[in-house]
């Protein structure tokens, strides 16, 4: 079963999954964008540091890491 | 006849880039920094065979990693002013484009970039082991085909493909024929009139200029050149962040393509990874934390008490050479430059090498295995908030051992911001010169004795290593706010795979760290050391020459012993000296600190190096060298009379202002010195001795001030 609900990468908690939507920061997005954080792609927040703050994320293969703040202007479709 | 061709090795960070340039050049490495930037040039030579079997000399440079050719830090910058500048004068005449073979649809966006701007261009496809070991395949005939360009599989560790690479070289240079993308579609008109106006041949390039324009600052072009560019975009209505958005999806769509028919991988989650398990305990919220508290600690260890061995050899090599050297020269003012100021300097810089090149043996390890990324990512929170980065306190905690090998390795922080407050920060960390000091100046004025069960000399000690640490964070917090830098931090970082570290390459590292050290830095320390030399042994007038007239003389009616006279001499001399009148000169700016003249000599000389203290307040105090050193300086020391008060000249009072102005001020010519190599700007020396020497003045001041009786 799969619904669907859109929320900032910085609100998923650990083991969440989605399809990433969009960017609400149009700088930070050319950064994430070649990184290979392009709309479409599944995300995964697979790590959250110990102080909460950075997560890392697994992206088309490897894992990146980004602060909160980052993580805050991907929008991701939610998959539960 | 020997030709000669010039190529560029570029890839994305962690592709295994420099492996592949070890493979390729070995030992025919050079080093240097890029003109004007503090970004690493290094460049190496290898001989290849084309298949006429002529010889090709190949000057190959090691570019910065960089994910594509949107600069946004100087490192970057360098790639992109290379590749995309036909003038420039390391523009290439082949790339290597090396990509990480795990990681093919990132790592394959630079590389279609690199082939749009039409420059000849080999990929690289390395890390092929464990590409092999995921079950993954890639089908290189295919790939090769599709881009227009030799792909060769290559696994850096073992070598390889090398040989493939080096037949591919020598092949006749072809320049790709296809566009990957067409950017002319994106501003139908312009890219043409922008071609015609950066004459390059490439759409691609042309477009790149647009889309840079802001960026490139040491971009070789004219501004009649950039205001037309400027004129161009406004007519078309260009919008480059807009344009950026739209090439990057639409080459990330070319390359899933490609990746779908030439590729096929079993997706494995990361979190079946070996990395994935190994970082459950390293990023840990207890085990993390102390697994990299072992680490410094060990690393601490290591460069205080290893390093003190190889440290102490070299310290006594030097001094057998300076006594032959000063016995068997001609004696004069000559020998005494050699020994006193050439020799000295030179045994001030090769001291250091221990410390550099273990420092840099770890820091190598750390970076090489992975692990410096997941010490970013367990710290950056709490470090962010002093406006540095999780990696800086590598460099902090070194800073215990010694501030020269710590400032070098910042070298790991990218932003720059975070990267320049570690410099300017570490040397406030009490490093291993000052302890001779702190442990006279302690035994002279703390009493021994307990403190709540604990030695109280031992106590004062910790809290000076404290204030330390104490002062570098609030110092890095007050530049947070000072320092402007139009660059925005980012945290977007690759948390690569843990890797079993390469030897070679680590073993390469160091050597490049050390030799960087010895002739860049040494060349400010020999010269430092030298104008101190003057300071210290020359004095105005023919001063020096009466008073080894009158010790003679003296010595010959039998007033003082035969064997005080070379003491007493040298003793009179360093009053006498620039030096010793500089200390006259400063004592009422030091006076409210509870200093005298003849501390003020050892704060001039002490610039050289802070232990330099010990040595220098021996001759102020004219200790004999025969007996225990230590103790008669002390003895010395204590029983020297304030004539104002009376009382002993240093009192508790005295003892902690020295103590504190020893903590904080910046007295270290080889940190200077290699603060101006890692910043490549005098200003930042600068500012580091004035609001450390700042510091050291303030905090002496109120201490003093406060207890004098």
């Amino acid at each position: 079963m799969m619904s669907e609900e859109m929320c900032s990468l910085s609100s998923m908690r650990k083991g969440q999954k989605g399809v990433i939507d969009s960017f609400t920061d149009y700088e930070l997005s050319l950064k994430l964008l070649e990184m290979g954080c392009i709309p479409g792609e599944i995300i995964e927040v697979i790590r959250v540091a110990p102080l909460g703050d950075p997560i890392a994320i697994s992206i088309s293969g490897y894992m990146l890491g980004l602060r909160k703040a980052e993580a805050g202007t991907v929008m991701v479709k939610l998959q539960t | 006849m020997e030709q000669k061709i010039k190529i560029a090795l570029v890839g994305n960070p962690n592709s295994g880039k420099s492996t592949v340039f070890n493979a390729l050049t070995g030992l025919r490495q050079k080093v240097a920094n890029f003109p004007g930037v503090t970004v690493e040039k290094r460049t190496g030579f290898t001989s290849i065979k084309t298949i006429q079997g002529n010889k090709i000399e190949a000057e190959i440079i090691d570019l910065p990693g960089t994910y594509s050719l949107y600069p946004k830090s100087p490192e970057e910058i360098l790639p992109f002013q290379l590749l995309c500048d036909p003038h420039n004068e390391s523009h290439p005449d082949l790339t290597i484009v090396v990509a990480d073979g795990t990681n093919l649809k990132r790592n394959l966006f630079l590389c279609s970039q690199i082939l749009d701007l039409k420059i000849p261009v080999i990929l690289v496809i390395n890390m092929m082991d464990i590409v092999l070991q995921k079950k993954m395949s890639i089908d290189f005939a295919g790939i090769s085909k599709r881009l227009g360009i030799p792909v060769i599989g290559m696994d850096g560790r073992s070598g390889k493909g090398v040989q493939e690479l080096r037949e591919a070289i020598g092949k006749p240079l072809v320049s790709p024929v296809n566009d990957f993308i067409d950017v002319r579609e994106f501003a139908p008109g312009l890219i043409e009139e922008l071609r015609s106006i950066v004459k390059v041949e490439s759409n691609y390039n042309a477009f790149l200029a647009a889309n840079n324009l802001s960026l490139i600052s040491g971009f070789e072009m004219q501004q009649w050149k950039k205001d037309k560019i400027t004129a161009a975009c406004e007519k078309y209505n260009f919008d480059a962040q807009q344009m950026q958005a739209r090439e990057t999806l639409e080459r990330y769509t070319v390359i899933t393509q490609i990746l779908k028919e030439h590729l096929t991988s079993h997706e494995v989650p990361l979190q079946k990874s070996n990395s994935y398990k190994i970082d459950s305990f390293l990023t840990h919220r207890i085990w993390g934390y102390l697994i990299f508290m072992v680490i410094l600690f060990m690393i601490f260890q290591v460069i205080f008490s290893w390093a003190s061995y190889p440290m102490d050899w070299i310290d006594n090599g030097f001094l057998i050479l300076s006594e032959f050297a000063r016995d068997s020269l001609p004696s004069g003012l000559l020998n005494d430059l050699f020994v006193d100021g050439i020799l000295a300097g030179l045994n001030g810089i090769v001291v250091f090498v221990p410390q550099i090149a273990l420092l840099f043996f770890f820091v190598a390890i750390l970076e090489d295995t992975g692990y410096m990324a997941r010490v970013s990512f367990i710290m950056d929170r709490l470090m962010k908030k002093f406006g540095m980065n999780g990696k800086s306190l590598i460099p902090l905690m070194s800073g215990v051992a010694c501030a020269v090998p710590a400032i070098m390795s910042t070298r790991t922080i990218q932003n720059r911001k975070e990267r320049l407050i570690t410099i300017m920060v570490t040397p406030l960390m009490s490093c291993s010169a000052r302890l001779p000091v702190y442990t006279l100046l302690i035994a002279l004025v703390i009493p021994r004795g307990d403190i709540f069960g604990f030695n109280m000399q031992g106590v004062v000690m910790m809290i000076l290593y404290l204030l330390g640490f104490v002062a570098a964070l609030g110092a890095a917090l007050a530049m947070k706010y000072i320092i402007k830098k139009k660059e925005r931090s980012f945290f977007v970082m690759e948390l690569p795979m843990y890797r079993v570290p390469r030897w070679s390459s680590i073993g390469i590292h160091v050597l490049e760290k050390v030799k960087i050290f010895l002739f860049d830095a040494g060349k400010i320390i020999v010269a430092i050391s030298i104008i101190l030399w003057v300071l210290s042994s020359f004095g105005p007038g023919g001063v020096f020459d009466s008073i080894e007239a009158k010790y003679h003389a003296q010595s010959e009616k039998g007033i003082i012993q035969e064997h005080d006279v070379a003491r007493l001499i040298q003793t009179e001399k360093l009053e006498a000296s620039y030096a010793g009148k500089l200390g006259h000169l400063i004592e009422p700016a030091i006076a409210p600190l509870g200093f005298d003249w003849k501390i003020g000599i050892a704060l001039i000389t002490s610039f050289a190096a802070r232990e330099v203290f010990v040595g220098t307040m021996s001759t102020i105090y004219s200790v004999g060298g025969d007996e225990s050193v230590k103790l008669t300086i002390k003895e010395k020391m204590a029983a020297e009379i304030n004539p104002q008060t009376g009382g002993p000249r240093y009192t508790f009072a005295v003892g902690l202002s020295l103590m504190l102005f020893y903590a904080f001020a910046m007295q270290c010519m080889s940190t200077v010195a290699v603060v101006y190599r890692e910043t490549k700007r005098i200003r930042y020396p600068l500012i580091q001795i004035l609001y450390m020497s700042g510091l050291a003045y303030l905090a002496s001041l109120i201490v003093y001030q406060l207890l004098k009786p």
